[in-house]
């Protein structure tokens, strides 16, 4: 981008006036890089950034937790899991807490690790804990590929593994929570930014999906402003759900060198090939239909029970985390925040993971004066 | 069977004649000197009684064992002598322990053996005491068992009048790094995780760079190398201990390209990876300039330059340290919180 552009588009971000606007970034990725390149220091009082459901570990229900702690103890049995995952708490301890009690749970950077860990120790059970939004599951899919192929036995995924779009759906069910959103970039590059068109159809609110980087999250931020207020327009002239063309050009796609309008088909198909969508709870939003992605009957013998957990919505007294990843409130206006949960001593998920909102919010606090 | 194949057992640290050949084929052959040849149960040092001794110690366990600019045998001696340097010390001799795991492969130990000793000698340091033992493989099988673990003191002597101290840091003063930030540690992260590309650790003596400050009359408030944690801990470590403000410009904060791309796949941040032959220098912001230019002049040094400055402690945030972002807002920098990162030294 033009430099001369981008400082226009600062300046107008900086001196905006009118009605305010609720814009959200959906995704943890997308937190973190408006925190880290100081955006939120010169925006407008009219424009407020909220954080969404973006983040995996966030959406994971305790009970997850405590099956993955079940295997962890259980004999001749392996947890593997990313390391965001080790800190999470279920409902009485998390992994890390579990793996100092004698439990087994390996931290990796890849699933692909468990293949060579699985063929050194055939008579132990490997249980990857799968957890991710389409980002991850292509790599699952992969994963499942080598398992079959090298004909190995001995791993199996425990999944919690989900689809962000319709977690946007049900956040644009509320209307007052946003104006317009920041969508998932990595997401978005496995599924393609005509995801959006349905939503953007039905509510009439504006989508952009845009790359990680200072100059990518000023522009985003710049044209989703720019096009909420555009939508916003026509949806009090009435023309809301009435018609598919009150929605022309709500969706853009600012991150072109990595997202295209129907994304990586070959990912796409190789996660339809093992996996199906049906519903899965999410921490904070419920069940939603046809959010989450399950092994294909053909390949169940890989699975660990991931449709058999219990319904679970439990979270700590007084935690908010669900009301955070909803948009809903700050985490700061959450009372546990600051005062018994913090980074190094989480009660609940968004303060956990690096992607999660209240840790973001807790690590970049004073500098901001929030 | 051929000579390297051979691999560690037990019989090499049990002190029978395992260990003798081991201690006369490997360590005595590269790291032969005056003092250890005298095989003592302990080395009496040579000492000017007017200096004052400086001691350091630290432990490697960086995984691979050999990596593209360095092995742990070149790391422990960089690792050591550089605290030693960060003293205004001049390092004058190593003492070293060996943590074998049963199933090292000779061969691998005597190069990083002769390593170490190469490193040693370019730093001006004699390695004077040592001791191996064995232990059973803890290694995951993944990662090929064999380990090498290291331990290693530094004892120097501290150079007259200089004391730089990490409570030195003073209002007014600049901060200067000596050159690319994240170099090790992006590459033992693409070596662990099979990613292939031209990263090399910066492993290297900060000697030339600290000497170039010291003799030429800088005066260094502060000096620190910025090893684990990565710059953004290594200056909130200062803060602290100074009762300062830092405050940091994005712009000014040299990566090398290569390493901006990893971190970026990655989802890494530079300000918090480890290097291995990187230091801060904080001095008198009247002298920074001269100090930039000394430091340019050094091989360690090459891409040095100022990166901020030191302020009064803020009201509402005593020690806090933070950035001038590209787009003109502030980000907040923090210690590194937590694991998450592999061994990386």
């Amino acid at each position: 981008m033009d430099r001369r552009d981008l400082g226009k588009k600062i300046e107008y971000l900086k001196r905006r006036t009118g009605e305010p606007l609720k814009l959200m970034e959906v995704c943890g990725t997308h937190t973190a890089g408006i925190y880290k390149s100081g955006i939120r220091d010169i925006l407008s009082p009219t424009i407020r950034l909220i954080s969404g459901p973006g983040c995996p570990v966030c959406v994971t229900p305790a009970s997850y937790i405590d099956k993955c702690a079940e295997y962890a103890l259980a004999p001749a049995h392996t947890i593997m899991c990313f390391g965001d995952m080790l800190k999470v708490p279920g409902k009485d301890r998390s992994l890390s807490e579990v793996r100092a009690e004698g439990g087994r749970a390996e931290m990796i950077y890849s699933p692909f690790e468990v293949l060579e860990r699985a063929m050194s120790e055939p008579k132990r059970m490997f249980i990857v804990a799968a957890v991710g939004f389409e980002t991850t599951v292509p790599a699952y899919a992969l994963l499942l590929e080598e398992l079959i192929e090298r004909k190995i036995e001995n791993v199996k995924l425990l999944t919690a593994l989900k689809s962000a779009v319709p977690a946007i759906g049900r956040i644009c069910e509320e209307d007052d929570i946003a104006d317009g959103f920041l969508c998932p970039g990595h997401v978005s590059v496995v599924t393609g930014s005509a995801v959006y068109e349905p939503l953007a159809a039905r509510y009439g609110k504006p989508f952009v999906v845009a790359g990680f980087e200072a100059e990518h999250l000023t522009n985003a931020i710049f044209e989703l402003a720019r096009l909420s207020e555009i939508a916003r327009d026509r949806r009090r002239d009435g023309n809301l759900r009435n018609a598919d063309k009150a929605h022309g050009g709500l969706v853009l796609n600012l991150y072109g060198e990595a997202v295209s309008a129907r994304g990586n088909v070959r990912a796409q198909s190789a996660m339809r090939k093992y996996f199906e969508a049906d519903s899965v709870e999410w921490r904070g939003l419920g069940a939603l239909d046809a959010s989450g992605f399950y092994l294909r009957e053909e390949y169940l013998r890989f699975d660990a029970g991931s449709r058999d957990l219990a319904p679970d919505d439990s979270m700590p007294d007084g935690c908010r985390c669900a009301d955070v990843v909803m948009g809903r409130v700050n985490p700061v206006d959450c009372p546990l925040f600051g005062v018994s949960c913090a980074p190094g001593d989480a009660r609940g998920p968004c303060m956990v993971s690096a992607e999660g909102a209240c840790g973001i919010v807790y690590e970049n606090m004073s500098a901001h004066g929030e | 069977m051929k000579e390297n194949a051979k691999k560690i057992t037990q019989a090499h640290g049990a002190g029978g004649r395992d260990s003798a050949e081991l201690m006369r084929d490997v360590f005595g052959k590269h790291f032969s000197n005056n003092i250890l040849d005298k095989l003592e149960d302990g080395a009496v040092l040579p000492w000017n009684v007017a200096a004052r001794p400086v001691v350091s110690t630290d432990s490697f366990v960086v995984k691979p064992i050999e990596f593209r600019g360095g092995d742990i045998g070149k790391l422990s001696v960089c690792g050591t002598v550089n605290d030693l340097l960060m003293m205004g010390a001049i390092p004058k001799y190593l003492t070293c322990g060996f943590v074998l795991e049963e199933g090292l492969e000779i061969a691998t130990l005597e190069r990083v053996v002769a390593s170490m000793a190469a490193t040693a000698r370019a730093a001006g340091v004699l390695i004077v005491a040592g001791d191996t033992k064995v232990i059973e493989s803890s290694a995951k099988a993944n990662e090929g068992g064999g380990g090498l673990l290291i331990g290693a003191s530094g004892i120097g002597s501290l150079r007259d009048g200089a004391t730089p101290s990490a409570s030195n840091a003073r209002p007014g003063d600049a901060v200067v790094v000596s050159g690319n930030l994240g170099d090790h540690h992006a590459c033992i992260l693409s070596a662990r995780m099979g990613i292939e590309n031209d990263i090399a650790s910066d492993c290297a003596i900060l000697r030339e760079t600290t000497d170039s400050l010291l003799d030429n009359g800088i005066d260094v408030h502060v000096m620190r190398d910025v090893t684990r944690g990565g710059l953004g801990t290594v200056l909130n470590e200062i803060a602290a201990l100074s009762d300062v403000t830092v405050e940091l410009s994005e712009i000014d904060i040299p990566v090398n390209a290569g390493v901006a791309a990893f971190c970026g796949v990655m989802g890494l941040d530079p300000l918090y990876m480890g290097n291995e032959g990187k230091m801060i220098a904080i001095v008198p912001k009247e002298q920074a300039a001269r100090a930039v230019n000394l430091m340019r002049a050094t091989d360690t040094g090459r891409n040095a330059r100022v990166i901020g400055e030191i302020l009064l402690p803020s009201e509402r945030d005593r020690n806090l340290v933070a950035m001038k972002t590209k787009v003109g807002g502030t980000r907040r920098i923090n210690a590194l919180f937590g694991e998450g990162l592999p061994r990386i030294c």
